[in-house]
């Protein structure tokens, strides 16, 4: 009887199971393999450090590196910054705030690709519409794009206005559920809108500021659409971030057992930040 | 998440039960590549359409695979799937690396008859410089391409030069593009002279420039190359003075995909680009234009560029037959004139300028024959082992230097010390 009940629980589990060891553990097992295993794309018989070895070499590999934790640690805070003052706008009570949700929301159901092809010719130097406004006011521009200064700044900055947007959705979920009795009872008290924000508000949407902030993260390091079409990780990779750089190597030079090494510090790197999420930062997060 | 994969792994299934049956002719997948936008797509269908009308017993499945890179990832893919591509167009400077992956054979092997044996022979010996290693043929070319020289004869007459004559040397190109570059009152530019475009191929554009001081970036055999050569080093230093000395080119780099447009938008008098994008700029232009040669350092010249057949190791004799019977046709005078017709790209062999259609075309139009007159003084396009990673090498340099990081010598010196690690290995 026993028996018959943990077969049928692992009957139950099986697909699910199937489908994660096929296109997750198996995956990340052979990834893994490959980084001592292989040679370009080819496989050798005895495992080697060689391709470890390259990374300490290779000179992209630490601009790449702080370009992507720069991308995450702007576009991460920026965004849930937005995100939290767009929801408090949106909610409050005024008239056509559908019109307005909507518009925040809009640039989310927006592909990225579609989204980087418009931009493109926003940050285009001389028919963009950005340095067409700037020479309104008789500025003479920048090459947004162009210049190794600015480029990565400039995909930055698409990112956060197409991210905003889709956690304010989050946020504003969340604000309707916080109990209006704690804002009357502040009211008596007499509470400035400040220390309302900073006594109820935000302590009460920590588990949705956790819960954007693992999706966010994961994004800075996941999303890398838009470096097709607007940069392609250049001017001389001052916009190159990891995960673009990985399918550079897996596709561009065919060099697919140094993308699999790659690939392993992209999991160090996120395994280690999901730790330090969960770890440390959720026991502040209050649960009602 | 697991919905969706449920979903894709059925549909995919589905869709390998449809394919399967149908086996009756022989059935060719070909993948190929359009790299300069505009409606290529509907051309080449329009060609395999033909071509099946006239082979009834062959089905292509013409399958457009986005830019030259995508192209290759997706042949490639194909092959390690087991579902392979017979043949399909791809970068001309892919050949070692395709063969170096085992992946494809040479034509030489395929053709029988003398006919056959005459067509392999009847292409431009410039643009057979890119398919040819150790005396055999891999690469047969169907889009080729070199960069020519687009002006805009409006903007050279306002600014008092004479519309037939454009720059020849690289000194009038700085003489000229300062005339036709023109600031506002702020004193900022709103026309500049002249852009050379380095994103997405700088190397190419590069290439022209290092020709024209008559030094090439590469041996034949792919395993060594010259980026630090003193001429090399002269050509990078002349294009960033283009921008930073003259002023007659914004600084910094210069968007590929956008620059067409801006040409077009009259925001450049000059561009250098793909003559693949002739049709369309003689399509939209507003203006009077005109087509050049790029000007000359101490000599002419332009690399080659643009996409070659190759036929994959992995296909069984019909299907070989097949694809062969397909690149003739696709290459053919008749095809090739009316390919070049409708893009801009070259006529593959001289015969196909021989072909009314395009004879007439470029007597109404002789912006059309340009690229060709051209091919006298091209050199092959950048092509080495591991050709992805040392291209990027010279990429990175050229980019680094345009944008002021670091001097035409630092970055060469190090893009060719970087190059030389990765090529020792196939001297």
């Amino acid at each position: 009887m026993q028996l018959s009940r943990q077969i049928q629980a692992w009957l139950l589990l099986l697909p699910a199971l199937c489908l994660l060891v096929a296109f997750t553990h198996y995956p990340v097992v052979k990834t893994v393999a490959r980084s001592f295993f292989g040679f370009g794309v080819q496989w050798e018989d005895a495992a080697s450090l060689d391709n470890y070895r390259y990374l300490l070499e290779d000179e992209v590999l630490g601009q790449v590196l702080y370009n992507s934790f720069m991308y995450a640690a702007i576009t991460v805070p920026v965004s849930i910054v937005l995100a939290i003052a767009m929801a408090l706008w949106v909610n409050s009570k005024m008239r056509y705030k559908g019109v307005l949700r909507t518009a925040y929301f809009t640039p989310t159901i927006l592909p990225m690709i579609s989204v980087a092809n418009i931009w493109l010719f926003f940050y285009s130097p001389e028919i963009g519409l950005l340095n067409k406004l700037l020479a309104l006011v008789g500025h003479s521009g920048y090459n947004w794009l162009g210049d190794p200064s600015l480029s990565l700044y400039s995909l930055m900055a698409m990112t956060i206005w197409k991210e905003a947007g889709f956690f304010m959705i989050f946020y504003l979920a969340a604000l309707q559920t916080i109990d209006t009795n704690l804002y009357h009872a502040a009211a008596i008290e007499n509470a400035s809108k400040w220390t309302v924000f900073r006594r109820i508000t935000f302590p009460l949407l920590m588990p949705t500021t956790l819960f954007v902030l693992v999706n966010a993260l994961l994004n800075a390091f996941k999303l890398v659409d838009h470096l097709f079409i607007l940069t392609k990780g250049g001017p001389n990779n001052s916009s190159n971030l990891l995960l673009y750089y990985i399918f550079e190597n897996a596709f561009s030079f065919f060099d697919t057992a140094y993308a699999a090494v790659l690939t392993v510090v992209l999991l160090v790197i996120l395994v280690v930040l999901a730790l330090l999420q969960f770890g440390v930062i959720e026991k502040r997060v209050h649960y009602r | 998440m697991w919905m969706n994969k449920v979903k894709t792994t059925v549909i995919a299934g589905a869709l390998c039960a449809l394919a399967a049956p149908a086996m009756a002719n022989t059935e060719l997948t070909m993948f190929y590549p359009v790299a300069v936008g505009g409606a290529l797509t509907k051309i080449v269908n329009g060609i395999i359409a033909d071509f099946e009308t006239a082979n009834p017993d062959i089905d292509v499945n013409a399958i457009y695979a986005g830019n030259y890179n995508d192209a290759r990832v997706k042949a490639l893919a194909a092959l390690q799937s087991g579902d392979p591509a017979q043949l399909s167009v791809m970068f001309s400077i892919d050949v070692h690396e395709l063969m170096d992956l085992d992946a494809i054979v040479p034509f030489d092997d395929v053709v029988t008859t003398d006919e056959e044996k005459a067509w392999l022979g009847s292409f431009y010996p410039a643009l057979m410089e890119n398919g040819v290693v150790d005396g055999k043929t891999y690469g047969v070319p169907f889009q080729r391409s070199t960069i020519v020289m687009y002006y805009n004869k409006d903007l050279f007459r306002e600014a008092g030069l004479d519309p037939e004559k454009p720059p020849t040397t690289w000194d009038e190109l700085a003489e000229m593009g300062a005339a036709l570059t023109k600031k506002n009152s702020d004193g900022n530019v709103e026309q500049w002279g002249a852009m050379i475009p380095s994103t997405a191929y700088p190397y190419w554009m590069f290439g022209a420039l290092t020709k024209q001081q008559g030094q090439v970036l590469m041996n034949q055999d792919g395993n060594e190359t010259y980026f630090n050569a003193p001429k090399v080093v002269d050509a990078l230093n002349y294009w960033k003075d283009l921008g930073s000395k003259h002023g007659v080119m914004p600084e910094g780099t210069i968007e590929w995909g956008t620059l067409r447009q801006n040409f077009l938008e009259q925001k450049t008098a000059i561009m250098w680009h793909s003559t693949g994008n002739l049709t369309t700029v003689k399509k939209n232009a507003e203006f009077d234009f005109g087509v050049a040669m790029l000007p000359g350092g101490s000599a002419l010249g332009s690399p080659t560029g643009g996409g070659n057949f190759y036929l994959f190791k992995d296909a069984t004799d019909e299907e070989r037959a097949a694809s062969l019977k397909l690149v003739q046709f696709m290459t053919s005078p008749e095809q090739a004139a009316l390919w070049s017709k409708e893009t801009g790209y070259m006529g593959v062999s001289p015969a196909a300028y021989e072909v009314p259609e395009l004879a007439e075309y470029v007597e109404s139009f002789p912006p059309a024959a340009i690229a060709r007159d051209q091919l006298q003084h091209a050199t092959a396009e950048l092509s080495t082992h591991q050709a992805g990673r040392v291209r990027k090498l010279l990429d990175d340099a050229i980019q680094s230097v345009l944008s002021g990081q670091s001097t035409s010598e630092e970055a060469l010196n190090s893009a060719q010390k970087q190059a030389d690690r990765i090529l020792s290995r196939y001297r």
